[in-house]
């Protein structure tokens, strides 16, 4: 057996424990869906941070920065910086107004029905495409690393979703924790490792790092080229490339707080105060991680080097190399087997905020209008959803392929996460006018127009040549309509545009009726769901 | 259970009458008053990275220590204006808790079904 399945095999072994664990102590509502209200802040900021580190975090952007230098440290920025509209603006308030789901806030003063239906439509398609995204790329990566094994990329996608699966049916919201709070905690460890495997390199010299970041050697074309990593240009060039740099951040700063599978994460601690601790914890760990991508991207643009990393896996196999190059074989496994346990952190809470708003907003909420037949149907529902939607996913994943063009279902759950979910959220918290029609009409706008113009993007519109083959080949073959690969710029305005016409045009006289209330809930916390005693 | 756990209930015309308190509208205003220049500065500054990176790359190429240029710096910097302003909130925050912690008291006092049987 190769050292990298042993490390994998040892983290699905702990992770499988865990499960069991946790799924005794998941009996009724609040424990399932928000592991009883009891996770400590700086836990629940671990969490968080696991949450959202995805694949795309540590393989891609230290990817990105390999090959593209500065321009890809860009979204290492924007990463961070987006977690102050969580703290200044959600998480205190849906924590102190809602129950379960991002919904239990919008259909507060609502009518409930339309705006929770519409609401988890969001959610359900923000969470699907990102999952979609992440299997795909779980089972090229976890494929590649494993070909000694003799594991294909089927049995990888099937592998990642039967643990997700398992943790999320069994483990519930405590199992789904706590996995990402030890993934957090092995990614952090890696990367503090590699970093200083890089700097031990450059025999501590920040200088001799730098310098060497200034001059990065590859081959163009057969021909040998000399770059300064440090300047902007490489990725985003003219005539676009300034639009999709403020574009890509836009979709960030605003779609990062309308996440529905970080929303959820604040549902689980005892109070607003506790969801706030928890925002800065998680900050000070995604912000020391994304400073941390200097070492490894660059580290691997200088001490690997593109030429190397293109003929051994290509862009999202750089942090793995580097850490071969540095450490041999044995660390190769171990930040593989990181690399392993961040998808199925990041694909669990997917599934978990998927099966509750399906459970939750849809099934008790729109279905049987907010009544629980009988104790438990709710989390029997979660339950059967979350191994459906998981068994979707497998099967998109295993249809599209390892060589699918997937990387664009990232931006489309950014993008509408920023222009259908935020908008919203923030108008029904902040807008006494603001109405049923609007919400529906926000959320409809947001996701038709994030999904039409990455549709007509150059994500989904482009001629490839011929010898690009099969779902590597681009959906339309022809010149794209829009030039953006990041919509933001567009739809957040038409998500807000929508909201606020929806509203403005049509008379609700009852939506005020309860906009006090929701504002006092929201921002004191008087009557806030408390904190399950186990 | 959780779900057992009594929740602080009124009727309209008292989560009105919060609203309309001089403590209500003090803890609005002292929220305001941080939130909102808070949110214009934070995104001032972040933008100015996109916006200056994709409009004037040659000015963001100036090297200022070594090879190391002003656009790494200012990248640099706004994960320590990220952190900065986060910790300002926190404390500014800590004022927040303590005017929402009156109007709840208040409020569970004249609460006639007394929530607090935990």
């Amino acid at each position: 057996m190769s050292t990298p399945l042993v490390m994998f095999l040892i983290f699905i072994a702990i992770t499988v424990g865990i499960t069991y664990w946790a799924s005794k102590r998941s009996a009724g509502s609040s424990a399932y869906f928000a592991a009883s209200r009891r996770v400590t802040g700086w836990q629940n900021g671990i969490a968080v941070a696991g949450d959202y580190m995805s694949a795309a975090s540590f393989l891609g952007i230290a990817g990105i920065i390999a090959f593209q230098g500065y321009d890809g440290f860009m979204f290492s920025v924007g990463w961070l910086v987006a977690y102050l509209t969580v703290l200044l603006v959600v998480a205190e308030p849906l924590r102190n107004a809602g129950r379960y789901t991002m919904a239990d806030v919008l259909a507060y003063r609502l009518n409930p029905r339309p705006v929770r239906a519409m609401a988890s439509i969001s959610t359900l398609t923000v969470s699907t495409f990102y999952m979609i995204a992440q299997m795909v790329g779980a089972g090229a990566l976890v494929a590649l690393l494993l070909k000694d094994s003799g594991i294909s990329y089927h049995t990888a996608v099937i592998g990642v979703g039967i643990l997700m699966i398992g943790y999320v049916v069994f483990g519930g919201m405590l199992a789904t924790t706590w996995v990402q709070i030890i993934k957090a905690i092995l990614l952090m460890g890696g990367t503090i490792l590699l970093s200083i495997l890089v700097l031990a390199h450059f025999h501590f010299s920040l200088s001799d790092f730098f310098n060497a970041i200034g001059h990065v050697t590859y081959h163009e074309k057969g021909q040998e080229v000399v770059k300064d990593f440090l300047q902007p240009g490489l990725r985003y060039r003219p005539p676009y490339g300034a639009l999709e740099l403020i574009s890509l951040g836009l979709a960030l700063i605003f779609g990062t707080a309308g996440l529905p599978h970080i929303l959820v994460r604040f549902y689980t601690v005892p109070d607003a105060r506790t969801a706030r601790q928890s925002v800065v914890w998680a900050m000070v760990l995604i912000g020391s991680f994304y400073i941390m991508t200097t070492f490894l991207g660059f580290g691997a643009a200088t001490i690997v080097g593109r030429d190397f990393i293109s003929t051994h896996g290509g862009t999202n196999m750089s942090a793995p190399l580097l850490a071969q190059a540095l450490a041999g074989n044995i660390f190769f496994a171990f930040i593989s087997a990181i690399a392993f346990a961040t998808i199925l952190a990041v694909v669990a809470g997917l599934t978990i905020s998927a099966s509750t708003s399906f459970a939750h907003d849809f099934w008790t909420n729109v279905i049987h209008r907010g009544v629980e037949r009988k104790p438990g149907e709710e989390v029997l529902v979660a339950r059967i959803s979350a191994f459906v939607v998981g068994a979707v996913a497998i099967a998109i994943a295993i249809v599209l392929g390892p060589s699918a063009n997937v990387a664009f279902l990232v931006a489309l759950a950014f993008a509408v996460a920023a222009s259908a979910n935020l908008p919203v959220i923030v108008l029904s918290i902040f807008w006494r006018r603001f109405n049923t029609t609007g919400a529906v009409a926000g959320l409809a706008v947001g996701l038709l127009a994030s999904i039409g113009l990455i549709l007509v993007g150059p994500s989904l519109m482009a001629v490839d040549p011929p010898t690009v083959t099969g779902t590597a080949r681009h959906l339309i073959q022809a010149k794209a309509w829009f030039p953006l690969e990041n919509p933001g710029i567009l739809s957040i305005p038409l998500g807000f545009l929508g909201a606020l016409l929806g509203t403005l045009l049509s008379h609700e006289p009852g939506s005020e009726h309860k906009f006090n209330e929701l504002l006092v809930r929201s921002n004191t916390g008087l009557g806030a769901e408390r904190a399950g005693s186990q | 259970m959780s779900e057992s756990v009594e929740r602080y209930e009124a009727d309209k015309t008292e989560w009105d009458r919060i609203a309309e308190t001089r403590e209500f509208k003090d803890l609005m205003a002292t929220k305001r008053m941080f939130i909102i220049p808070a949110f214009v500065f934070f995104l001032g500054y972040y933008f100015l990275l996109p916006i200056l990176v994709g409009y004037a790359p040659r000015f963001m190429e100036t090297r200022v220590i070594g090879v190391v240029n002003l656009a790494y710096l200012f990248a640099l910097s706004q994960f320590f204006m990220a952190w900065t302003v986060a910790w300002l909130y926190v404390r500014a925050a800590n004022n927040f808790d303590k005017l929402a912690e009156d109007i709840i008291k208040q409020a569970e006092k004249r609460s006639p079904n007394q929530p607090e049987v935990r």
